[in-house]
């Protein structure tokens, strides 16, 4: 089996996977990084949204060979300790989550739309989230949430 | 931890919640993220047909695969039938049909998706592999799909032991009585409904993990449960003869339910059965496409009803025939959906004196159908509100004057229903006037005539709306069919130095119960909300549970917890008044203190606390030590939520692309414990209302197949697809609990799919539009619009 080696939320780590083996199932299953979720088996759900090389993609249709060498960032690794990045602090002063489920690929997403948008309209951040879904929220508190990580 | 700086943190306060900075940091504990020593995996080989007979079944090269550990098939798991747990009877007296559920099937497969096999390996990549190597020969059966089809005589039936497809042909109301006012009616509306087919898709797939401890002989099952004692006793008793002290069920962080996992589901029992025959833990978990097609679906009523009105358009009677899909099997709830859950919400906010309805629940070659987000309410609301939209047009009398003029008025409470219900509070024309200001409905013939200008159809829809939550007296309830109470259960216990942990049967999977519950205890014990835990979702922590769903954690979960509160109080005045050497009744609690009332002399409840459990100075003649309650909740009735939902909508008649564009609320959903939950709440039930209304439907063709098993197939709602919400409450109290809570979970779905279908109708009416069906897709609304054209043109 090949081995691949990365770096994950600043830590160097490496194993064995299968040719098969995605980028989601390394992380949670060798690594023990639970925070990132699969829920869809179609790529539309973006529960397990992770950063790569500073960009967000999906880690449920990445596989973990085309991580070789890269710099992941996961929900684990987005906090300062107990300080809360302040996308993570939008979402809890703006009830931007229920039951938690899709909220680390929703913020891991948000954060990236923030770096490559600073600013964005409320339309350009329900365009932004068409590729995560939330069951609970209805969106509203989470694209409050990204206004107010804006500084809107 | 709880941010209460700078706020309040009692009733009323929007406290932010306790458990999100676990959720935001990915330190949440969802059952897919439990890992067992020693764990196998499980693939379930599920049918490609929607009926067959399993011909013959060759699970020997499986077995021989690489990293299997085992392969059970029906023939192996010779266990009890999955349960239903509640039984409806027909109008005749006869019981409904209740055909066996085995957990993997027995020689026959009633649905895509039915277990077939189920597959053990060190890897689930490896059970996965090898259930390839599975041959399985079928004899394609026809398949029943839709309900007229399978209600049509000679139809092939799904169960070959029940005499048809039939499950139950139930009644509420006097048809003659009925008839007799449809004689004097001096108009009478008809409409014919379609409730579409709804998965619920929370966003967790479900997962199960088992593991049996063979020095204990205890099994613990870890399962995405809305009610982990529930399925305690129906996997226990009925499925697998696990009595409870041997049966360990935890619910963890669950990622969403809306229903869909309320119920006991084979793949919970498989993996707990399987986990003894192997020794080994199991972990099962869905993915998504399995989701689809095992997750029990909602709604699927087909409706004809008719109401007459006289001639200043007051209601005189409602008549109504449905048609309910149960799908292959009864689910754990599903016959009482479309009967309890529904039919007797038929009088809706208004007056109407007689209602009629005639409900049959048909078996088909689907996935079995069961309660989702509403669960009867929402097929009620939506007939009820589709119809008087109708007659309003009809005759002419307008949307909101017909509505008031046959509201219960507010001075009518408790307001009987002809069936069953009895109302307790409420205040229609309120919550009605309230959700019109906040629309500008005053404005809309404005914006109506300035989208016109750009070539768009603008419309609004009202709809005006109640529903039966805080689930529910446990002696009605058993009155009508159910195998089970509905009761809930508490523990206060209270820690040496202070603290408290609350031990409580509802389950929270997003509603925030250990933010809003940490609040009612707080303000009643007067205690920071640092000092309160709350512990849900493990049968051996928490005492019983009847679980979380029909919005009634609040108003039946946290009348449990005020009780034992109250014991807790009562016990502690006892020992503050032996410590300060005073009567019980002259200590007063206050603020977290006992104080002797007119005096100085004060205990706070952390000294008391102590003492308790330090009890070197105590009443041991009058009390035990310890400082540990416990209370059982039992509702006295049914809360009745209501509101008005207001929906605008615009049209572009070139694409039939239907854009939401205001969403008002008002709801009416008794005292509020954290205003910011509640509203959450709200938005995500507008969300699946509007979702039902213009995106979401499951598609099953001729042959049984489900087209719609992905993401790319079922439109969720996404973000785009949405727009920000206007929501409200104006409340009334409850009368029949001591916290004045109704219930706020289900409130967005129920109300909002007619409000949106009736404002559709209205931007398309003077294009000759008549009807529409959910949901409202542009490829609807766009032929809606072409057929209709002709017929406008030639009025």
């Amino acid at each position: 089996m090949p081995t691949v080696s990365m770096t994950v939320n600043g830590k160097s780590v490496s194993g064995e996977v299968e040719g098969r083996t995605l980028l989601v199932q390394f992380l949670r299953e060798q690594l023990r990084l639970t925070g990132t979720h699969v829920g869809c088996d179609t790529s539309q759900c973006g529960a397990c949204v992770v950063h790569m090389n500073g960009d967000s993609v999906k880690s449920c249709t990445t596989l973990a060979i085309q991580a070789d060498g890269a710099d992941v960032t996961t929900i684990e690794g987005l906090a300062d300790g107990d300080t809360l990045h302040p996308m993570q602090e939008a979402f809890r002063d703006n009830h931007g989550l229920q039951c938690g489920f899709c909220t680390p690929g929703m913020v891991m997403s948000a954060v990236d739309l923030l770096q490559k948008n600073p600013k964005p309209s409320e339309h350009e951040i329900r365009e932004w989230l068409e590729g995560n879904i939330c069951r609970c929220t209805g969106y509203h508190n989470i694209v409050k949430s990204i206004q107010q990580a804006a500084g809107a | 931890m709880p941010d209460t700086a700078g706020g309040p943190s009692g009733i009323g306060a929007s406290v932010k919640r306790v458990e999100d900075f676990r959720f935001l940091t990915g330190n949440g504990n969802y059952t897919d993220d439990i890992d067992r020593p020693g764990q196998t995996y499980a693939y379930i080989l599920r049918s490609p047909h929607a009926h067959a007979k399993i011909a013959s079944l060759d699970t020997s090269a499986a077995k021989a695969a690489s990293g299997v550990v085992a392969v059970f098939t029906g023939e192996d798991m010779q266990v009890g039938s999955l349960p239903c747990g509640w039984q409806v009877h027909s109008k005749d007296g006869t019981p409904m049909a209740e055909p066996e559920h085995p957990p993997l099937a027995k020689g026959k497969v009633r649905h895509v998706g039915d277990q077939v096999a189920v597959v053990i390996a060190d890897s689930y990549a490896e059970a996965k592999d090898a259930a390839e190597k599975i041959e399985v020969s079928y004899e394609e059966l026809p398949a029943v799909v839709d309900m007229a089809s399978a209600l049509a005589s000679g139809a092939q039936k799904v169960h070959d032991d029940l005499e048809n497809n039939l499950c139950y042909d139930w009644e509420i109301g006097d048809v003659a009585q009925a008839d007799e006012a449809f004689a004097k009616a001096a108009h009478v509306t008809k409409i014919d409904i379609v409730n579409n087919r709804l998965i619920p898709n929370a966003m967790e797939p479900r997962a199960a993990v088992g593991e049996f401890d063979r020095s204990t002989g205890e099994y613990t099952l870890y399962t995405t449960s809305q009610n982990p004692h529930v399925i305690r006793l129906l996997m226990g008793a009925f499925v697998l003869q696990i009595p409870e002290h041997k049966l360990r069920v935890v619910a963890p962080d669950v990622g969403g339910g809306f229903g869909s996992k309320i119920y006991h589901y084979a793949e919970e029992a498989i993996v707990t059965w399987a986990s003894a025959k192997v020794g080994r833990p199991i972990k099962w978990t869905a993915e998504r496409s399995e989701s689809f097609m095992t997750d029990a679906h909602g709604r699927d009523h087909v409706t004809h009803a008719e109401l007459a009105m006289d001639a200043d358009g007051k209601f005189l009677a409602f008549k109504i025939d449905t048609q309910a899909n149960m799908g292959a099997y009864l689910s754990t709830f599903a016959p009482c959906v479309p009967t309890y859950l529904y039919a007797t919400l038929l009088a809706g906010v208004y007056t109407t004196p007689v209602i009629y309805c005639n409900v049959r629940a048909i078996f088909t070659n689907t996935v079995p159908v069961d309660a989702y987000r509403g669960a009867g309410r929402p097929e009620a609301t939506y007939l009820i509100e589709r119809i008087v939209d109708r007659a309003a047009r009809e005759t002419g009398i307008g949307q909101t004057e017909i509505r008031r003029r046959n509201f219960i008025p507010s001075d009518a409470f408790p307001y009987q229903t002809p069936v069953a219900l009895q109302y307790d509070s409420g205040d229609y024309e309120a919550t009605l006037s309230a959700a019109m200001a906040e629309a500008k409905v005053d404005g809309f013939a404005a914006r109506k005539a300035e989208a016109a200008a750009r070539g768009k159809h603008r419309g609004l829809g009202f709809s005006t709306y109640l529903e039966a939550c805080g689930i529910a007296p446990s002696a009605v309830v058993g009155s009508l069919g159910a195998r089970a109470g509905l009761y809930e259960s508490a523990e206060v216990r209270v820690h040496p130095t202070g603290s408290v942990t609350i031990f409580t049967g509802a389950h929270s999977h997003g509603q925030g119960h250990e933010t809003t519950f940490a609040q009612l205890v707080a303000d009643r014990l007067g205690l920071p909300m640092e000092n309160i835990e709350i512990s849900h979702g493990d049968t051996n922590k928490v005492q019983f549970g009847m679980g979380t769903y029909g919005s009634r954690s609040l108003a039946v979960g946290g009348e449990a917890i005020v009780k034992a509160t109250d014991k807790i109080i009562a016990k502690a005045k006892k020992i503050a008044a032996h410590v300060l050497e005073a009567s019980a009744d002259d200590i007063e609690f206050k603020d977290g203190n006992f104080t002797v009332a007119g005096t100085d002399k004060s205990m706070a409840f952390g000294e008391v606390a102590l003492t308790a459990y330090v009890p070197h100075n105590f009443p041991h003649e009058e009390l035990e030590p310890g400082l540990d309650e416990t209370a059982f909740y039992d509702p006295a009735n049914f809360t009745y939520p209501g509101g008005c939902h207001i929906c605008e909508v615009e049209i572009d008649p070139d694409t039939g692309i239907v854009e939401v564009v205001g969403m008002t609320a008002v709801d009416d959903v008794g005292r509020v414990i954290n205003p910011m939950i509640v509203e959450g709440q709200i938005h995500g039930g507008l969300a699946q209302g509007i979702g039902q209304a213009l995106l979401e439907t499951c598609v099953y063709d001729e042959n049984g197949q489900l087209v719609t098993g992905s993401y790319m197939d079922y439109t969720m709602p996404r973000a785009d697809n949405l727009p920000s919400f206007s929501v409200g409450t104006e409340s009334t109290l409850c009368a029949h609990n001591s916290l004045g809570v109704k219930g706020c979970g289900e409130v967005g779905a129920i109300g909002s799919p007619p409000a949106v279908i009736n404002a559709v109708v209205d931007a398309l009416w003077d294009l000759g539009v008549r009807d529409m069906s959910m949901p409202a897709t542009p490829e609807t609304v766009w032929k809606a619009i072409q057929d209709a054209a002709p017929a406008a043109a030639a009025e």
